[in-house]
C-alpha cells in the first residue's frame, strides 16, 4: 500500500495516522478533515472549556505540533470529503479535488442532532469546537435562564458547567429514566440525584414541542403539557448521527454507521472504519455495535489499521467498554457490558457520600463496574474485568 | 529529600502519594522504584491512583500512559511529560529528592 487517506481528523483519525506510522507504513498519508482545526479533544467542550479561562484552545489539542509534523502527512483541513469513489479509487473533496488512494480509513465520527425546523439564535448544539465557542459566548453573557434539552451525559455535563458559571438551569428530558437502560435503575438514580443536589431541576418524561422567539432570538421552550419555560439560551443534547452521508453510493453498508466485520474492515478489504462512525460486528454482543466513547475511538484505529495493512482481517477489536463523565464535583466512571437487571454490589465507599465503587454481576460473573470519585479502586476493578474477559475468550 | 514511606509499605505493584512542595507519586515497579509528579499533565488526576504496568503508569481517568523512567507520555490525551525525581532507599525508608528534579537515568533506585 503506497497511498492511504484518512477521512476525519479527530481522535480516531489521528490515532489511525499514528498507528499507521508506528506499524512502519511509510507511504503517502493524506488527512482529510471537514473542520479547519488540528485534531482536538472533544470531552472538555462540555466541561472545563465552557468555564472562562480554563482549557483554552491550545490546551485541548490532541497532539503537539512536533508530533503532528512527525506524521509526515498531507493535511487537507476545512474541506469535507463528499464521495468515496471505489471504482476510481479516489476520495473526492467538496472543492472537487480527487485524492487517489489505495487504502481508506473512515473516521468521520458524527454530527449533532438538531431540533426540527430552522436554526434560531440562542439555540445551540454541542459537538465541535466552533459549537463550544459559540455556546460559551452566549453563556458568558449571563443569560437569566438556560434550558437544556436532553439529560444524557452531554446535557448533564453542560448543566453542571452552567451551574459553575452561576446560571439558572432547567433540563427537559423526554424519557422517565434516561440512564436506567445503561446503568440500571439504582445507579441511574444516583446520577440523577446529582442535579437537584446541585440546584438543577430536571423535568423527566417531558416532551418539547417548540420554541418561542422574540426578534428572531429564542425566548422560551414550549412543553407538551402547554407550559412555556423562559430561556435566553437553549442547549440541545439529543445525541448524534453518524457522519456517513458522504459515503452514499459507495457500495458500503450504511446503517446507523459504517458496517464492518469484527476487525473494523468493510466488505472492501482496503477500506476500514473506526471511532464513533464505525458499527462493527461484536461476537461478544452477537450484534453490530457502535460506541460513542473516547476510549473506543482511541483504541479501535490500531486494530483497523493493522487489518488495512495486512489486506485482510488478522485481528479483532474488543471494546473495553470504558467511559467517564464529569458532572459537578462527581467523576463518574463506567466499564463493562451490563444489563439493567444485573445484580449490583457496592464494594467500596457509599453512594450517599458520592464516593463509591459498585460492581455488576450476572450469575457468577462480574459484568461491569461503576464508580463516583474513586479512580484508584475503579481502575483496579476495570483491569480485573478486562483480565476476566481475556481468560474467558482464550 | 522527603521521606515517602517505609519500603515495606511500598511492595511491588504499589504506589504512594507524597505531599511535598509538589505532590509526587512513588512507584514500585517490580522492585525498581520511580518517582514522578503525581498530577497528570492532562487534567488533575492523581497518577498514584493509576495502573502500573511494567515501567509505565496509566492515568486512572483517561488512560494516558507515562514512562516512569522519562516521564514522557506514550499517547493522548496527555501531551506534556511529568517530571521525574531521584529516589533513594536508606535504612528501610524511601526518600524522594524533590528539590533536585532530574532526567530519568538517575531517577530510579535499585531495591536490593
Ligand atoms: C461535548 C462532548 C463531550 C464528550 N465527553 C465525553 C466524555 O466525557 N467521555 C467519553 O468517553 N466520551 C465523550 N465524548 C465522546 C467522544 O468525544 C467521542 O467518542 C470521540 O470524539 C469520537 O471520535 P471520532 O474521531 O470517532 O469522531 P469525531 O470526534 O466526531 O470526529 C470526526 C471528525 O470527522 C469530521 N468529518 C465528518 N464528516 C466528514 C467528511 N465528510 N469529510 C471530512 N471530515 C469529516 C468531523 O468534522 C470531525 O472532525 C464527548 C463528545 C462530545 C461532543
Ligand atoms: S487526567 Fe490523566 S489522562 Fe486525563
Amino acid at each position: 500500500m503506497k497511498r492511504i487517506a484518512v477521512v476525519g481528523t479527530s481522535l480516531a483519525g489521528l490515532r489511525a495516522a499514528q498507528a499507521l506510522r508506528e506499524a512502519g507504513y511509510d507511504g503517502a498519508l493524506t488527512m482529510v478533515g471537514a473542520e479547519p482545526h488540528q485534531p482536538y479533544d472533544r470531552p472538555p467542550l462540555s466541561k472545563e472549556f465552557l468555564l472562562q479561562g480554563k482549557a483554552e484552545q491550545d490546551g485541548i489539542a490532541l497532539a503537539i505540533t512536533d508530533d503532528v509534523a512527525a506524521l509526515n502527512a498531507d493535511w487537507r483541513l476545512g474541506v469535507p470529503a463528499t464521495k468515496l469513489d471505489t471504482a476510481a479509487g479516489t476520495v473526492v473533496l467538496a472543492d472537487d479535488t480527487d485524492i487517489p488512494t489505495d487504502g481508506v480509513v473512515i473516521a468521520t465520527g458524527g454530527h449533532a442532532r438538531h431540533l426540527p425546523g430552522p436554526s434560531v439564535a440562542g439555540v445551540h448544539v454541542l459537538r465541535t469546537l466552533d459549537d463550544a465557542i459559540a455556546l460559551r459566548q452566549d453563556l458568558q453573557a449571563g443569560p437569566e435562564n438556560v434550558v437544556i434539552i436532553g439529560a444524557g451525559f452531554i446535557g448533564s455535563e453542560v448543566a453542571a458547567s452552567c451551574r459553575a458559571l452561576g446560571l439558572r438551569v432547567t433540563v427537559v428530558e423526554a424519557l422517565a429514566d434516561p440512564l436506567a437502560p445503561l446503568l440500571g435503575p439504582e445507579l441511574a438514580q444516583v446520577c440523577a440525584r446529582l442535579h437537584p443536589e446541585n440546584g438543577v431541576s430536571v423535568l423527566y418524561g417531558t416532551k418539547v414541542t417548540g420554541l418561542s422567539t422574540v426578534d428572531g432570538r429564542v425566548s422560551g421552550v414550549r412543553l407538551a403539557d402547554g407550559r412555556l419555560l423562559p430561556a435566553e439560551v437553549v442547549v440541545v443534547g439529543i445525541g448524534m448521527r453518524p457522519a456517513t452521508d458522504w459515503l452514499t453510493g459507495s457500495g458500503l453498508h450504511l446503517d446507523n454507521g459504517v458496517l464492518t466485520d469484527a476487525g473494523c474492515v468493510t466488505p472492501l478489504a482496503n477500506v476500514v472504519a473506526a471511532g464513533d462512525v464505525a458499527r462493527y460486528w461484536s461476537a461478544e454482543h452477537d450484534a453490530y455495535v457502535r460506541q460513542e466513547h473516547w476510549t473506543n475511538a482511541n483504541d479501535q484505529p490500531a486494530v483497523a489499521v493493522a487489518n488495512l495493512l495486512a489486506g485482510r482481517t488478522i485481528t479483532h477489536y474488543r471494546a473495553s467498554g470504558y467511559f467517564w463523565s464529569k458532572q459537578y464535583d462527581a467523576w463518574i466512571q463506567y466499564a463493562g457490558r451490563t444489563a439493567p437487571t444485573d445484580e449490583i454490589r457496592i464494594i467500596d465507599g457509599s453512594p450517599e457520600e458520592r464516593k463509591f465503587v459498585a460492581t455488576y454481576h450476572r450469575g457468577d460473573r462480574m459484568t461491569g463496574a461503576f464508580a463516583i470519585n474513586s479512580p484508584k479502586i475503579f481502575t483496579r476493578t476495570r483491569k480485573q474485568l478486562r483480565a476476566n474477559a481475556t481468560d474467558r475468550s482464550s | 529529600m522527603i521521606r515517602a514511606c517505609s519500603l515495606t509499605d511500598l511492595p511491588p505493584g504499589e504506589s504512594v502519594r507524597v505531599v511535598g512542595p509538589v505532590p509526587v507519586a512513588v512507584f514500585n515497579a517490580d522492585g525498581e522504584l520511580y518517582a514522578i509528579d503525581d498530577t497528570c499533565t492532562h487534567q488533575d488526576a492523581s497518577l498514584s491512583d493509576g495502573w502500573l504496568e511494567g515501567c509505565f503508569v496509566e492515568c486512572p481517568l483517561h488512560e494516558a500512559c507515562f514512562d516512569l523512567r522519562t516521564g514522557v507520555p506514550t499517547g493522548p490525551p496527555a501531551k506534556r511529560p511529568v517530571r521525574t525525581y531521584p529516589v533513594v532507599v536508606s535504612d528501610g525508608d524511601v526518600y524522594v529528592s524533590v528539590a533536585d528534579q532530574t532526567a530519568a537515568d538517575n531517577g530510579t533506585a535499585e531495591v536490593a
